[in-house]
């Protein structure tokens, strides 16, 4: 019951707990209760808007930039990972398999501010061995949403 | 000779009524900003996994015709599927035939078996094509009214009393449209103890049988003594959203299964070749599409029947299929006119009940095949309506 709920939440986040309670056929104080304790531990992190930026003339520049580094005696990758996890620019950051070690993607207003950030303050890191940026041209989809596609109910009245 | 066309069609086709429900989308046809929970197909797009692999067959050039029966892997995999998800077993190679949609399934069902002159016994209200497909077979349909006391349920003695010396074929058409109704074990044990004492077969309509809330879909064929008299009609339009694919087929004992594969090999040679492609991957793994999908309609079933219920409209909370069968006779209109003047003074459209048999008259097929959204808009607008009765 507690994944249908969060199923429900993960799809719209401001779905009500009386509609969620009255889709799953539990009472809406079940439902306050189990949101309650996802909050209380961690497993609801947050309530965030997925937005299209681009719809209100906000520009900005994302880049996915790997990065290669040394790792470090009991803390493995760890230590640079939190560091880079501070700064307000990066908006995500995971440790991958294969050729480099973490892949961050970080968010500017120009492409200037983002080369400046990369070599300042992400290139600087100790321990960091090499960086690679990848700017981003496109997006086409973004947190299970497709960007710029309407739901449009194509079925017409034929049956 | 001036040619004159009405002596040359057929009195049999032209004496069928078209459907009432087809009447009622033509209008709605001609109407914008209409807020309709009307169609009987899902919402859902079909998944993406599916289409991707009747897309590659066309780039891998598959385009040709199949074996009449459909391609023998689809079989298998029918087959398959049917044991895993409701234990049925059918063989492959002489009990399984794929259609063009569950359609042709019950076309060539009712063709193979009727004789003019033989009674079909059809449970009402029901989907709209049994009764027209008996008479052209030659049958006359003999409707059996459902009634709400019992859940739309059909009854050993409403059977019995329908039964004559000239009865050659009952449908079962569970989980039903427009009510939402099920069989359960019981209910259909008690029709099976009645057919034993006959020769009548059963054409069991399955379309929906992934769609049941409650306890898993039974098929008439797995009670002791049935599946040798059963047909079972089935189709991936409801259940894996893939109406327009027009994908079905037909599970039943080799000696039905021979009959009718010749009238499909005559009628349809055999069903779309890109669409069994397809078809093998959802069988092959679209387990999970399903269980997603069938999730999502559930949810929806809730909320609409509640705020139904909530706005003053009587609604039993149907047990399958993606309908509600709402009761609308305490306003003392007919459903006709409760469904043309909510669609006139609202902009809101729902199916009188009456389209699926004299005995839907005084209901309404609700369908939640609708996002929440958009179920919630016409709530709000049958809520109107209500007021102003």
């Amino acid at each position: 019951m507690k994944e249908r709920i969060l199923a429900y939440l993960e799809q719209n986040a401001r779905v009500s707990n009386k509609d969620i309670a009255t889709m799953l056929g539990i009472t809406e104080a079940d439902v306050a209760k189990v949101i309650k304790e996802c909050e209380a531990d961690g497993t609801i992190m947050n309530y965030r808007t997925v937005i299209d930026w681009d719809k209100t003339g906000k520009s900005s520049v994302t880049a996915l930039i790997e990065l290669k580094t040394i790792p470090q005696r009991d803390k493995g990758f760890d230590s640079v990972a939190e560091r880079v996890c501070n700064f307000p620019e990066v908006k995500s950051v995971c440790l991958m398999s294969g050729g480099f070690d973490l892949a961050i993607t970080v968010e500017c207003s120009t492409m200037r501010e983002v080369a400046f950030f990369v070599a300042e303050k992400l290139a600087t890191i100790e321990g960091v061995t090499a960086t690679a940026t990848h700017f981003e041209l496109q997006k086409y989809k973004e947190n299970g949403v497709i960007y710029g596609t309407e739901i449009v109910d194509k079925r017409g009245n034929n049956w | 000779m001036k040619f004159d066309p009405s002596k040359s069609l057929s009195a049999t086709i032209t004496e069928i009524k078209p459907s009432g429900i087809r009447k009622f989308f033509d209008i709605l046809n001609e109407r914008k900003d209409v807020i309709g929970l009307t169609v009987g197909q899902p919402d859902f797009v079909t998944p993406w996994h599916i289409r991707d692999a009747g897309v590659r067959s066309l780039q891998e050039g598959l385009t040709y015709y199949t074996a009449n029966n459909g391609i023998i892997e689809m079989r298998e995999e029918i087959a398959k599927y049917q044991s895993r998800r409701f234990g049925l077993e059918y063989d492959p190679a002489t009990e399984i035939i794929v259609t063009v949609g569950g359609s042709e399934a019950i076309d060539i069902a009712m063709r193979a078996v009727i004789e003019p002159g033989d009674e079909v016994i059809i449970p009402e209200p029901s989907f709209v094509c049994y009764g027209p497909i008996a008479t052209l077979a030659g049958a006359k349909a003999v409707p059996v009214a459902l009634s709400p006391d019992n859940g739309f349920r059909l009854t050993a003695q409403q059977l019995k009393d329908a039964i004559t010396e000239k009865t050659k074929l009952l449908v079962l058409p569970f989980p039903n449209n427009p009510t939402g109704s099920v069989m359960r074990k019981e209910d259909l044990e008690a029709i099976a103890a009645v057919l034993r004492e006959t020769n009548i077969c059963v054409l069991s309509d399955e379309i929906y049988a992934e769609l049941t809330y409650g306890e898993k879909h039974i098929s008439i064929a797995s009670i002791p003594d049935m599946r040798e008299r059963t047909i079972i009609a089935n189709g991936f339009s409801k259940a894996y959203a893939m109406t327009g694919w027009r994908m079905g087929y037909t599970l039943a004992p080799a000696y039905f299964t021979k009959q009718m594969a010749k009238i499909h090999q005559y009628a349809i040679m055999c069903a779309p070749t890109t669409s069994q492609y397809a078809a093998i991957e959802a069988l092959k793994n679209g387990d999970k599409d399903i269980e997603y999908m069938k999730g999502e309609y559930e949810g929806r079933r809730n909320l609409i029947v509640s705020e139904l219920n909530r706005i003053g409209i009587d609604a039993f909370m149907p047990e399958g299929a993606f309908y509600v069968f709402a009761d609308l006779r305490k306003f003392g209109i007919d459903d006709e006119e409760f469904c043309q003047r909510l669609l006139d003074e609202k902009g809101c459209a729902i199916v009188p009940g009456s389209a699926f048999g004299e005995s839907g008259r005084g209901f309404a097929r609700i369908s939640y095949a609708y996002s929440v959204k958009h179920i919630q808009k016409a709530i709000e607008r049958m809520e109107a309506f209500i007021k102003t009765l």
